[in-house]
């Protein structure tokens, strides 16, 4: 299908988008890659009557360090993080989910920052930047804010993001390279959003240790303190406990499959130490 | 009204029972681009997609569309050079870009030696994933050039051919790469001559 009819602009600033008349009444939408939106429009799912294209704003394309954190800005695509030409301070984490979004021809154009924002469940980056603990940098009519990991997602779709501001960047805290991570995604084909999706992140030097199990009806469940989880000897049933904690029907294939997800992952990390090349 | 060809009751509201005309609004933009290397200046509405631009307003119709929803990868081309969906793509956002249809590749050396792979192999029936097929083929042989048939198979898995024609399209991409691997091996002196 073709989307209805709609216009366009393509500001150099952020402040140029912010002063986008057609923000207040509703009916403007912010764009960045629009490889959910683009579909999603076709779909007549989504019918903006203006679409915002951030994609020029030189400044949602800015990265860098401050201090033990990194910086990623939001228009960065999946492709850039894929072939490591951001700094992205993940020790092969984040190259290796990005990978795993979709296809090549839709990484070359899909960002971080449209991903977020989207906040489908069964992507890839919000439960990613949940594992990473990540802070959300917004940016406003009435000024800068930042919104922490677990503020981030209100539900399937919904952010904390008002309609008249945007997403400009991530900032997390960049993991040792002793850091161990595993990142499991259950899908059918390659490619295709998951059907579970399985994170863990243990770096001693930090002192964190996080799991996270997304792709579920909602925000990602973070289990904030996950050496159990990594215990020589642990508790078998102590997973599957906690994937009912994130409201898994124990009867279900859901739970089944985010159960088994959830053990893949621990045993990359204790096998492994990070997901093999 | 039985004549079939007479359409005014369709085109014309007050002929099919008098309800009020909607007018939809047009709106336009001016876009400058580059298609195949040619500069192109165009009027283009924002909700034309890039594959119906090229399709329609360019007449280059190699460009096929399949799902219109980023799946299937039949409308995959290259803007600035990287492969990407044309079917979700707006024209109007790749105003100052350079954007490069199946039309443009002939004397393109990998796709030379991609079509002839393909001829080769089988690898189309149909035909009309292969425009999709050969630019992720391309993006294969010139960004991937170690690839295996397991990267290949994966690489590939955006793009759908209904015909279900995969073997022949990795045997096709593998022999491009086998061939390039070969010459990169080989001693300068001996391809001096080739």
């Amino acid at each position: 299908m073709k989307p209805p009819v709609f216009d366009y602009a393509r500001p150099l600033t952020c402040a140029d988008a912010f002063a986008h008349p057609d923000l207040a009444d509703g009916m403007a939408k912010f764009a960045a890659g629009c490889q959910s939106l683009g579909p999603m429009m076709n779909l007549r799912l989504a019918q903006p009557g203006m679409l915002v294209d951030l994609r020029a704003i030189a400044a949602l394309r800015e990265c860098g360090a401050q201090g033990d954190a990194a910086v990623l800005g939001a228009c960065i695509t999946h492709a850039e993080i894929e072939d490591g030409k951001v700094d992205d301070g993940t020790q092969g984490l984040m190259p290796h989910v990005a990978r795993g979004i979709a296809y090549r021809a839709v990484r070359n154009r899909g960002t971080l920052g449209g991903s977020l924002a989207h906040a489908d469940p069964a992507a890839d980056w919000i439960n990613t930047m949940c594992a990473l603990d990540a802070e959300f940098l917004v940016s406003g009519p009435r000024g800068a804010r930042t919104v922490a990991s677990a503020d981030w997602m209100l539900g399937a779709f919904t952010t904390a993001l008002e309609g008249d501001e945007i997403l400009t960047g991530v900032r997390y805290r960049r993991l040792s390279p002793a850091a161990r991570w595993a990142y499991y995604k259950f899908n059918r084909k390659p490619g295709e959003f998951a059907e579970a999706i399985a994170i863990v992140i243990d770096d001693p030097a930090a002192g964190t240790c996080r799991a996270v199990i997304g792709a579920i009806d909602g925000a990602p469940h973070r289990i904030d303190d996950a050496r159990a989880l990594l215990a020589p000897g642990a508790d078998a049933g102590l997973p599957g406990r906690h994937v009912e904690a994130a409201g898994l029907d124990a009867d279900s294939y859901e739970f089944q499959v985010h159960r088994v997800a959830l053990e893949r992952a621990i045993a990359i990390v204790q096998r492994h130490g990070r997901n093999p090349l | 009204m039985n004549d079939l060809t007479d359409l005014s009751d369709l085109t014309d509201p007050a002929a099919s029972g008098g309800h009020d005309a909607v007018t939809v609004p047009v709106i336009e933009h001016a876009i400058e681009l580059t298609v195949n290397r040619a500069r192109v200046r165009a009027t283009v509405e924002p909700r034309t997609s890039l594959a119906d631009f090229l399709r329609e307003q360019q007449m280059l119709c190699g460009t096929n569309i399949g799902c219109e929803q980023g799946v299937c990868g039949a409308c995959t081309l290259l803007v600035d050079g990287a492969p990407a969906r044309s079917c979700i793509t707006p024209a109007v956002a790749c105003a100052g870009a350079s954007v490069q249809s199946i039309e443009g590749f002939d004397d393109d050396p990998a796709m030379r030696e991609l079509r002839e792979a393909f001829r080769a192999e089988h690898a189309l029936q149909c035909g009309y994933c292969t425009p999709g097929m050969l630019m992720t083929a391309r993006d294969i042989v010139t960004r991937l050039p170690d690839a295996d048939d397991a990267r290949v198979r994966l690489e590939l898995s955006g793009n759908l051919c209904r015909c279900t024609g995969y073997v022949g399209i990795v045997r096709a991409i593998r022999r491009v790469l086998e061939a390039r691997r070969a010459r990169a091996a080989a001693p300068a002196a001996l391809l001096a001559g080739a």
